[in-house]
């Protein structure tokens, strides 16, 4: 087991470290309305859609995990993907990170499109510059190896011009970015001896000794304990301002999402919802489906509102579906449109897009909360 | 909900016999694991009580001790671990030593368990209510008709339509499992349901929705709760008192209300500093920094003191005991006087 002492300076060093820079972005951001100033896009969907085909030769159906999901990442920005477990959260990471091809739709990535990328040496470039980082720290790292063996290893594939030593520079470098130090003692640990938030930080470390744009958390904090997910947290806003990348912040936490992230787009079986710069989105939802996100999460510092409290529903499975508002059947607002035609996600105030019919009239609904 | 007041504890941890009104009381149970390099010390002399219809939540990180804590109440610790001092009487009676025999007149009647799980804690061979119906039969109901209709009754009663009797684990939702999970456990209204993270692998809505309804079928049917989790702000609007673990000892114990209000223990106020709102102004968190020890050889004196915030020489020499500060138990030199500190008015 690692000394308490040893994982103390760790996570000390980068949440002290960090606070002060980020205490600043974070107050200029917070005047403009929408967040930070645009950047350049990195990322583009367009109609991007997956579907599985379950079930056996007599009975064919599809399940729309993903349907015709139009998302951007800017650069230097950090995206909150939020939605319960099933609305295709997972399904859109593993699409952008090539693991899945789009059943329809495009994904641009620095305006080129990827379904254009044949070579296996365009492959592994891409997936250096979009990393993946998993959920589960304890699965996600090989056990007989030291954790200097991840990095290195990554880095032979994707930087084959660097010589042994520089590999070993490199992953120093990385460890010490996210907060393992003193890095060459931790490079030589082996996985069972660092904690699960340590173990999270090497899944990010091997994540940045790709030089990535872009790195693809799904759900990187929620297996952690409580006092040890906002350290993570505070060292994904580090990363993004020190090393200027790029994160798609899977979670199904709104509270984490609001802490870390630039812009939030809540997905609702398969369909985006409602998106827009995450104060904007939290402060005045337009959505029937985030207020009653909203509504649902636990905090301690407001009153309990027992008599929201009448949803019992849950996502449905999108087998074979309708057209219609996928939220309607939960949705105390629908109306007759939202059973006939699937409402597209529009732009209701600058920067802010909700898929439903009833708030795109205008009016400021209150359905939930 | 929290207007619930304090119970008046005795004052120190030390051995507190519990008033007769009480449905379980725990005074000093240490549980030990037996491992390789020497025991494990899990459980660290632990004491509270349980009043009849009361909701007692226990929060803590993973490895705190929390979970065996419930597994020697209910009397499931297997090998390597065991309880290795105090006493847990359940209605009077003590459970540490029972028989298997005598334990499962106990289980389900009086005593029921709600596991993280219910996905590995329900039989996935067999339909929900073949499984209902074996809890009673080993209780002695042999009526098929009084099985079939209390099954239903308790399926109602947590909101799922009884028609789901004949449906198999993997049909039904997350939501729906750990339904089924506490329908079965009220099959026979016992005195104290104890939970482990019954919420755990649900999506928030869903979370929301279980916890209202097991306060409501709480207090609809006068049941105590254990309720066990690492979220606090998942059971802060439901649990009466509030029990803070850390590394095998209770930190702190109070009003859940007073604990939200004015933590004591700095581990507390780590622990409440340490997640993120929905709601007021975005604000920098630092959470905890480290981790927990590793209880195989814990920090000799106070064992949060090496990531303490607040800690001063002494802290690493000398253990805390457990302090009465007003209605609240803590386990900090900071509060060894009692009633000097901030708090302390009842």
């Amino acid at each position: 087991m690692t000394s308490p002492n040893s994982n103390g300076q760790a996570q000390a060093s980068d949440g002290t470290g960090a606070a002060p820079e980020r205490g600043s972005a974070r107050s200029s951001d917070r005047g403009v309305p929408g967040g930070r100033p645009p950047g350049e896009t990195l990322l583009r969907t367009d109609k991007l859609t997956r579907h599985f085909r379950i079930g056996n030769a007599l009975s064919q159906q599809t399940l729309h995990a993903v349907d015709e999901v139009s998302l951007t990442i800017g650069e230097r920005e950090i995206v909150a993907l939020a939605g319960e477990s099933g609305s295709g959260k997972s399904t859109i990471a593993r699409l952008l990170a090539k693991v899945y091809k789009p059943t329809s739709g495009e994904i641009y990535f620095q305006g080129r499109p990827l379904s254009a990328i044949r070579s296996r040496a365009d492959r592994l470039q891409y997936s250096g510059l979009a990393p993946m980082v998993f959920q589960d720290p304890f699965g996600s790292i090989n056990p007989v190896f030291r954790v200097a063996h991840g990095v290195t290893r990554g880095l032979k594939l994707h930087r084959p011009e660097l010589s042994r030593d520089e590999r070993y520079a490199e992953a120093r470098r990385v460890f010490e970015v996210v907060g393992l130090t003193p890095a060459d003692e931790v490079l030589q640990r082996y996985p069972h001896e660092l904690s699960g938030g340590q173990r999270q930080r090497v899944g990010f470390a091997q994540a940045l000794a790709m030089r990535p744009k872009l790195i693809l958390a799904d759900e990187p904090v929620s297996m952690l304990d409580v006092s040890i997910r906002i350290g993570l947290l505070n060292m994904m806003a580090d990363l993004r301002d020190s090393q200027g990348v790029s994160i798609l912040y899977i979670t199904h936490d709104l509270a984490s999402a609001r802490y870390v992230a630039d812009r939030l787009v809540i997905m609702y079986a398969g369909h985006v919802a409602e998106s827009g710069p995450t104060e904007e989105v939290m402060a005045n939802p337009r959505h029937p489906y985030t207020q009653l996100l909203l509504s649902a999460a636990p905090d301690p510092r407001a009153p309990l509102g027992v008599g929201a409290e009448t949803d019992r529903g849950e996502p449905p499975k999108v087998i074979n579906p309708t057209p219609g508002c996928r939220f309607r059947w939960r949705c105390p607002l629908a109306i007759d449109k939202c059973h006939q035609v699937t409402p597209e996600l529009t732009q209701i105030l600058p920067g802010h897009q909700a898929a439903c019919h009833v708030a795109q009239q205008g009016a400021e609904i209150k359905a939930f909360g | 909900m929290s207007s619930v007041p304090a119970r008046q504890q005795p004052a120190t941890g030390g051995a507190s016999p519990g008033t007769p009104g009480d449905i379980l009381d725990v005074t000093d149970l240490s549980v030990t694991y037996a491992a390789d390099r020497g025991p494990v010390v899990a459980v660290d002399q632990v004491s509270f009580a349980v009043e009849p219809s009361e909701f007692v939540g226990i929060v803590g990180e993973s490895g705190c001790g929390k979970s065996t804590l419930l597994f020697a109440i209910a009397q499931l610790l297997a090998p390597p671990a065991a309880v290795t001092g105090g006493s847990v009487t359940f209605k009077g009676r003590s459970m540490v030593g029972l028989t298997d025999r005598e334990l499962a007149a106990v289980r389900w009647k009086d005593l029921s368990v709600v596991m993280q799980s219910a996905m590995n804690a329900l039989n996935p061979v067999r339909p929900i209510r073949a499984q209902f119906a074996d809890a009673m039969r080993a209780h002695g109901v042999r009526s098929k008709a009084e099985i079939a209709d209390r099954s239903a009754e308790v399926l109602r009663m947590v909101g799922i339509d009884p028609v789901h009797l004949r449906s198999y684990p993997h049909q039904l939702s997350g939501g729906m499992r750990q339904r089924a999970m506490i329908a079965m456990a009220m099959l026979f209204t016992p005195d104290l349901i104890i939970m482990d993270e019954p919420t755990s692998a649900l999506d928030v809505v869903a979370q929301r929705s279980l916890m209202v309804q097991i306060k409501e079928l709480q207090q609809r049917f006068g049941f105590a709760v254990i309720f066990v989790t690492h979220d606090m702000s998942l059971i802060s609007h439901f649990s009466d008192r509030l029990m803070v673990m850390y590394a095998g000892q209770v930190a702190e114990f109070g009003a859940t209300q007073d604990l939200f209000d004015q933590p004591l223990h700095p581990y507390t106020a780590g622990l409440m500093d340490a997640f993120p709102s929905i709601r007021g102004p975005r604000r920098e968190l630092l959470g905890i920094p480290g981790s927990p020890p590793n209880l195989a050889a814990p920090p000799p004196g106070c064992r949060f003191q090496p990531r303490c915030p607040q800690a001063e020489p002494r802290c690493a020499g000398t253990p805390p005991e457990l302090y009465q500060v007003g209605g609240t138990q803590v386990r900090c030199l900071l509060h060894e006087d009692g009633g000097g500190m901030e708090g302390s008015n009842p």
